[in-house]
């Protein structure tokens, strides 16, 4: 009893720390674009009115909280801009994560079958990409990618395009980016999950009369699907408001809600509307993080 | 229910036979089997033949390779060298899942994934049986290892004993020619693996299926199997009856590993009247029992077991008395331990060597038992020693 009273207390309180962590910097930057989503836009610095001021008083204060209003967030209904941004953002990134489970399952299934001292320098390989910033990458590709690039000679060297293919500023080219960018995202918890199977179960199946394949999509498949829900999430929120790949690789045509956002902020100066646009995709991304907590914790309540 | 399964095991057998009569030839037979991994051979030149309904242990301890020769059974490794038959058909090169053998694995291996239910309905999907046809054999599966209630379980939610039966119920539900099973009660404590253990033999014995089981415990081999192969270093060294496993053993290995014994290594001097006289460095002269196969060698190694090596306080003689009597020995008990319905004694011989002693404690009061460093005769008849060549 009392060595686990000993214990207790310093758990209790280190448990307080994400929570401190999450105030600071996640709620507290979130009421400020909160706040600026309900303003305003002024020709001012800060850019939007009105601005809480406690100096001027109980009834300034009251009166500032009165202008403020959901008119940010009428104007994304009414202009199909902000909806096909939205739009386009959630097809991208439902798309890319498809691409992504079919091609980063068979790679992570490999490496799960490696030999043991294989898998530690697959993993590796998988995660030594993140050595380089993330956006000398994707400029290292805007030069494999373009008229005269390292593709379109290879292309060319081997005689399967009668000409140079214009790669860059297309949805190819941005799925590029976007699959190569992603990949480890998927691979690993799929891996983490494959890697920890019992193959005795996928002996058991074949015993049971199932064929290899078989085998596969009644047993692993199944065994496997919390890795894949882990991977199709860590990929999919994040692509949703993906900014950089899009911009770099993408035309100019159709944009994702990160450029829509970003246009707004940058190019029109009109903080309201890029907060509310902001608050929005936070609100468009609750319902799967929801689901995949329930997931899991169905998971973790089945295991028991 | 029991009845009709084991009528349809029966069925399936003779069917599969059909060519010749099953009388002729045994369910399983193995001729020769080789495996390797690597320089390792794990099996090598194994023979063995097993009837139908018999219920046979592979015994050995770990690495002996009786576990690869069950995995070879079903179909997870294939033979270098060799063929196995089933039932008159090569199936060595045959895969797992088109072999009419199930096996229980080690640790059951359950689908955590699906209920009691699906687990035990896995493989009869797979055989593309009729769904109404599947939820009459499920049910019968479950009232048969008495799981009724427990359909709609994970596996996660039974305790070690549960999950034990679904895995039996499974690898039952195709009602297989052959039933392997690996430590299948390994994972169980002392209590329940008893009352697994009869319940695996009526069980066995009911629908007359022919189990083959894999243990390293030589007391649930001895329990459960109508015969015993002791494997050593990937051949078998002795295939026989528990009884003959115990009191006739084949070589100084067997011996040694089934049960306690005293072995004492001497040489042939003579040969009188269906007798052997040996003399042993260490226990003097010791005469015993001709066996039926005559012996060849001058080298043997006499093997007594405790309990055939009695202790009595009478008969502590001096001189020529001694000299005369057979088997008798003198000494002082260096060691005590008692094991509640046994004691197992250490006795010092005054040549120095230690034998082993085994009394059952048949009185509740400790009148008749030796106290540590007295002075006791010890003695066998010539019957109880058996005469090893290797």
């Amino acid at each position: 009893m009392s060595t686990r009273r000993i214990f207790a207390r310093p758990a209790r309180y280190a448990a307080i720390a994400p929570y401190l962590w999450m105030a600071l910097f996640f709620l507290v930057p979130f009421g400020f674009v909160l706040k600026i989503s309900l303003s305003q836009t002024a020709i001012a610095q800060p850019p939007y009115t009105p601005v809480f001021d406690l100096g001027e008083g109980w009834a300034a204060f009251k009166a500032a909280f009165e202008q403020l209003s959901l008119e940010n967030f009428r104007l994304l209904l009414s202009d199909n801009l902000y909806i096909l941004s939205y739009l386009r953002s959630l097809v991208v990134a439902a798309t890319s994560t498809l691409i992504l489970l079919v091609i980063g399952y068979p790679i992570a299934y490999g490496m799960a079958r490696l030999p043991q001292r294989w898998q530690g320098i697959a993993m590796t390989l998988v995660i030594v990409p993140f050595w380089t910033s993330f956006l000398i990458r994707i400029y290292a590709w805007i030069n494999i990618l373009q008229h005269d690039g390292l593709l379109n000679r290879i292309l060319l060297a081997l005689h399967l395009v009668p000409g140079p293919v214009v790669w860059l500023s297309t949805d190819t080219a941005m799925y590029i980016g976007i699959v190569y960018s992603y990949l480890p995202f998927m691979i690993l918890p799929l891996y983490a999950t494959l890697a920890k199977m019992d193959r005795t179960l996928l002996e058991a199946a074949e015993d049971l009369g199932a064929s290899a394949r078989k085998a596969f999509w009644l047993v692993t498949f199944p065994l496997s699907l919390p890795g894949v829900w882990a991977g199709v999430l860590l990929c999919f929120i994040p692509i949703v408001g993906e900014f950089v790949i899009p911009d770099l690789l993408a035309g100019s045509n159709s944009l994702m809600i990160g450029q829509t956002l970003w246009l707004e902020f940058f190019t029109n100066k009109d903080w309201p509307v890029a907060s509310a646009v902001a608050i929005a995709l936070l609100l468009l991304l609750v319902p799967p993080l929801v689901l995949y907590d329930r997931l899991q914790r169905r998971q973790v309540e089945g295991r028991r | 229910m029991a009845e009709e399964l084991a009528k349809t095991a029966n069925n399936s057998t003779t069917e599969k036979t059909a060519p010749r009569r099953a009388t002729d030839m045994p369910l399983l037979r193995i001729e020769g089997v080789t495996k390797r991994f690597g320089n390792f051979t794990a099996v090598n030149e194994l023979s063995l033949d097993i009837r139908a309904g018999e219920f046979f242990a592979l015994l050995g301890p770990s690495g002996c390779g009786k576990t690869t020769l069950l995995r070879m059974l079903a179909g997870f490794e294939t033979p270098e060298e060799g063929r196995i038959l089933l039932a008159g058909r090569d199936i060595a090169q045959v895969m797992p899942h088109e072999r009419p053998v199930n096996m229980m694995f080690q640790n059951y291996a359950l689908f955590p994934h699906l209920s009691v239910r699906d687990n035990i309905a896995f493989g009869l999907r797979r055989a593309g049986m009729a769904r109404g046809e599947i939820a009459a054999r499920v049910a019968e599966m479950v009232a048969l290892v008495k799981l009724e209630g427990m359909e709609k379980r994970k596996p996660d939610q039974l305790s070690g004993g549960q999950r034990q039966r679904v895995a039996l119920a499974r690898s039952l539900a195709r009602r297989p020619q052959m039933l392997l099973l690996d430590e299948p009660l390994a994972a169980l404590d002392k209590k329940l693996r008893e009352s697994t253990q009869a319940e695996l033999m009526e069980l066995q014995r009911r629908l007359g299926m022919t189990f083959i089981i894999v243990t390293h415990d030589q007391e649930e081999a001895m329990t459960m199997a109508s015969r015993i192969g002791v494997m050593d270093a990937g051949r078998l060294a002795q295939v026989a009856t528990p009884r003959d496993l115990y009191e006739a053993p084949a070589s100084r290995w067997v011996a040694e590993f089934v049960g306690d014994v005293n072995l004492f290594e001497g040489q042939v001097i003579s040969r009188e009247q269906g007798r052997l006289k040996v003399t042993t460095r260490e226990a003097g002269i010791i005469t015993v029992a001709e066996p039926r196969q005559s012996v060849m060698k001058e080298i043997v190694t006499v093997a007594i077991r405790p309990e055939k090596i009695k202790l009595s306080r009478r008969g502590l003689a001096s001189g020529a008395d001694a000299l005369q009597a057979i088997n008798r020995f003198e000494g002082e008990v260096a060691e005590i331990n008692y094991l509640g319905g046994l004691t197992a004694y250490r006795i010092r011989l005054d040549n120095g060597a230690v034998v082993r002693s085994v009394m059952a404690n048949t009185a509740r009061l400790d009148a008749d038992g030796y106290g540590s460093s007295e002075r006791v005769a010890v003695w066998f008849t010539p019957d109880d020693g058996v005469v090893l060549e290797q």
